[in-house]
């Protein structure tokens, strides 16, 4: 029975392929004249780039964090593209996308064509460097939602981004967020006006095509007083026997009364059975509670990627503010995964909730980190932590680090975890009723993930449920 | 109910078996025929539980000799699956916990799996939950035990009567119940008995592995085998059940020793 878990684990990346379509890049390595054609290149504002500048130059004194639990060759910053971009003219509708994208999009199972979307999702596509459409946009225009891509955004609405942007994760923030600032080429921009419930779940779709290109994407996301939106990520890459980078960054901002919900299914490609290839995933993803009364969700389910760094964080700066984090970590093989959340309480009667759940199969290594830090001034602050792990097979690990800062004695704080594993009796109870190690393991994850599922938006959470299928195929032992 | 001429569901011959470097069934013989009620009883260790689980396919026993056959086909040769699809049900003397699965959800997907195999109709939640509401009755549970995760905080009463609700919607032709008496206060005894009498009949047959012989106040039984050190050492009717439960199981060993020194 063993082997039938870990056949069930070890089923193919279908994402894998590469697209075959002219590209423009820029030469290897990092430098300001590499960020000056970068931005040249976005033909960006003066401000933009002294930011990138900024950044850079910050970047430049740091070091890499060295305290995940995850271990990797040393990167060469100098031998990675910096930037890449499908060759295209200016498009001035969908239907002008080059056909062999569209393929490419359609084979991933991404609806760019408006006409034929599923259950009316607004979809900004990325591709390796630029942001190649835009689906919906006038739709949401007419109820003055702002859905378009960063570069875009940046021509078109200027005050908007410069007020926003950086003023949740400062360029300064951390090795990789410093390095994102300093080179970010393409992601998403949403806006949300005072009192608008946007109307339909939005939804970026990152791809990375090029070999030994990184991808450095920015997403804003700004709900005024009293507005809502749910967002949803989704990431695929080509399987390649070389490590890209991916340093994104994603900044919300929540004012008064504000709802932010942002989904993520990450499935870059994880790298092979013997840990060769595959997406180094540093990414920095922070939300403000800005205002009294606004509410901060982040959910995730991360599969793919070759090592996971990765905190969703909320600060919950407004008083009775709430955040969440809901998280599915799978690892195989040989993958690596140090990812969780910060809680950082600040405003009075703030609330938070953590709700992970790490499933570590083959020879991976899966670690939840988290901080609950609980201000001086965050009186009858709450949080609540979850965090369960699950093992399948012998040889892999898992790990918590929860981190407790209490600097007030009104909090309350609680924290529970547990470990189990996918056992032959668990499995040996389905077979005797007739059921397969196949089913079987879908239906113990699925039991396990639970409480993160219900979280997902409904499309998202029958993706993540097959997703869990077929990254477990052929694992249970 | 004892008929010569009925068929023969399942059939144990000489069969032998260990787990891991350890012996623990040294030739075991079991006929098994249709609208019969077997009693395994025996001592802990004997091996009684063992020969339950080998049969429904626990990868940790392994077969070492002797052969079984079930409805006709081999079923050593069976993935365990395969064996409850065909008709063979193992009930669970610890019924294993399931976190986050409802038990409406497993039971499901276990009757529609074997449903699957027997080229019949799946039924969608709707159909399944009008099924399941009848047959709960069988087992005198409230229809919310059906929304708790799979037997994650039952109590041992609980944990019992869902084995026999899951066999009363798979309808087995051969049911194997290993201790399913053990730690039943009197009214669940009943419960679980009533469960169990109900779905006998011509057609099927019943194994009973226990400790007990209370449990046999409300099961007759036609057979009672006494196991000893791996293999059946003497097999009765139910008055044997009763003579177990008031002399032990000394004068069996005794009696049997003689008979081998005399053979």
């Amino acid at each position: 029975m063993s082997a039938v878990i870990q056949d069930l684990v070890n089923r193919p990346y279908e994402a894998g392929f590469v697209t075959a379509i002219e590209s423009e890049t820029a030469p290897r390595g990092l430098s300001e004249d590499t960020i000056r054609l970068i931005s040249a290149k976005k033909n960006e504002p003066e401000w933009l780039l002294e930011f990138r500048l900024t950044a850079y130059r910050h970047w430049l004194t740091m070091a890499e964090p060295t305290w995940p639990n995850v271990h990797y060759p040393k990167i060469d910053f100098q031998d990675i593209i910096y930037y890449a971009a499908p060759k295209a003219k200016k498009l001035k509708s969908i239907d002008e996308v080059d056909p062999e994208l569209m393929r490419t999009f359609e084979k991933l199972g991404v609806p760019m064509n408006e006409r034929a979307a599923l259950a009316g999702v607004a979809v900004d596509v990325i591709f390796d460097s630029v942001s190649v459409a835009t689906t919906y946009k006038q739709k949401l225009a007419e109820v003055g939602i702002i859905f378009c891509s960063i570069s875009e955004a940046v021509r078109d609405h200027p005050a908007l981004v410069r007020k926003y942007l950086g003023s949740v994760v400062p360029t300064g923030d951390n090795f990789y967020a410093a390095l994102n600032s300093a080179v970010f080429t393409d992601g998403s921009f949403c806006f949300i006006p005072k009192g608008v419930k946007c109307p339909m779940d939005l939804s970026t779709y990152f791809r990375i095509n090029t070999q030994d290109s990184g991808q450095f994407e920015r997403t804003l996301i700004v709900a005024e007083e009293g507005a809502s939106v749910s967002y949803l990520e989704g990431c695929t890459a080509p399987k390649f026997d070389t490590n890209q980078l991916h340093a994104a960054v994603v900044e919300l901002v929540a004012l008064d009364g504000a709802d932010i919900k942002y989904s993520t299914v990450q499935n870059w490609y994880a790298g092979d059975e013997e840990g060769i290839g595959g997406i180094f995933n540093f990414v920095t993803k922070r939300g403000l509670c800005k205002g009294a009364n606004s509410k901060i969700s982040w959910t995730q389910v991360e599969t793919g990627s070759a090592i996971t760094w990765k905190y969703p964080s909320c600060v919950l700066l407004g008083e009775s503010s709430i955040g969440e984090f809901y998280s599915v970590a799978l690892t195989n093989h040989r993958q690596q995964a140090d990812t969780g959340t910060k809680m950082i309480h600040v405003g009075r009667n703030t609330r938070s909730r953590i709700i992970s759940k790490g499933i570590s199969a083959g020879r991976s290594n899966n670690s939840y980190r988290g901080l609950v830090k609980i201000g001086p001034k965050a009186d009858n602050a709450r949080n609540f932590s979850q965090c369960d792990s699950m093992l399948i097979g012998p040889s892999c690990g898992a790990n918590t680090f929860p981190y407790l800062q209490v600097q007030n004695p009104s909090a309350k704080v609680e924290h529970e975890a547990s470990t189990s594993k996918i056992g032959e009796d668990q499995l040996f109870y389905f077979a005797s009723r007739g059921v397969g190690a196949e089913a079987a393991v879908s239906m113990i994850i699925n039991g396990f993930c639970k409480d993160v599922f219900q979280q997902l938006p409904m499309e998202f959470a029958v993706e993540a449920t097959k997703l869990l299928g077929l990254k477990l195929e052929g694992s249970v032992g | 109910m004892i008929r010569a001429d009925a068929p023969v569901l399942l059939d144990v011959r000489d069969l032998e078996a260990r787990i891991g470097e350890r012996q623990i069934l040294t030739g075991v013989s079991l006929t098994v025929r249709a609208g019969e009620v077997h009693a395994i009883m025996g001592p802990n260790g004997s091996g009684k539980s063992t020969l339950a689980k080998l049969l429904a396919g626990h990868p940790a026993y392994v077969a070492t000799a002797g052969s079984v056959s079930f409805l006709g086909e081999n079923l050593l040769d069976m993935a365990p699956e395969a064996r409850a699809q065909a008709g063979l049900f193992l009930g669970f003397q610890y019924p294993v916990e399931i976190p986050g699965v409802s038990n409406a959800q497993f039971l499901r997907l276990t009757y529609n799996s074997v449903q699957a195999s027997r080229g019949r109709d799946e039924l969608d939640p709707l159909e399944f939950d009008d099924l399941v509401r009848e047959k709960i009755r069988v087992v005198d549970m409230d229809p919310s035990f059906l929304e708790r995760n799979v037997n994650e905080g039952f109590s041992g009463g609980e944990k019992k009567r869902n084995e026999i609700l899951q066999m009363a919607l798979l309808e087995p032709r051969v049911a194997l119940l290993d201790e399913t008496d053990s730690g039943l206060d009197i009214d669940a005894l009943r419960v679980v008995a009533n469960g169990v009498n109900s779905l006998a009949g011509p057609d099927r047959a019943i194994v009973l592995v226990t400790h007990y012989q209370r449990l046999l106040n409300y099961i007759t039984p036609d057979y009672v085998h006494v196991m000893e050190g791996g293999q059946f050492i003497k097999t009765g009717t139910r008055e044997l059940a009763i003579e177990l439960e008031s002399r032990g199981y000394d004068w069996v060993r005794a009696e049997y020793g003689r008979s081998r020194a005399a053979a």
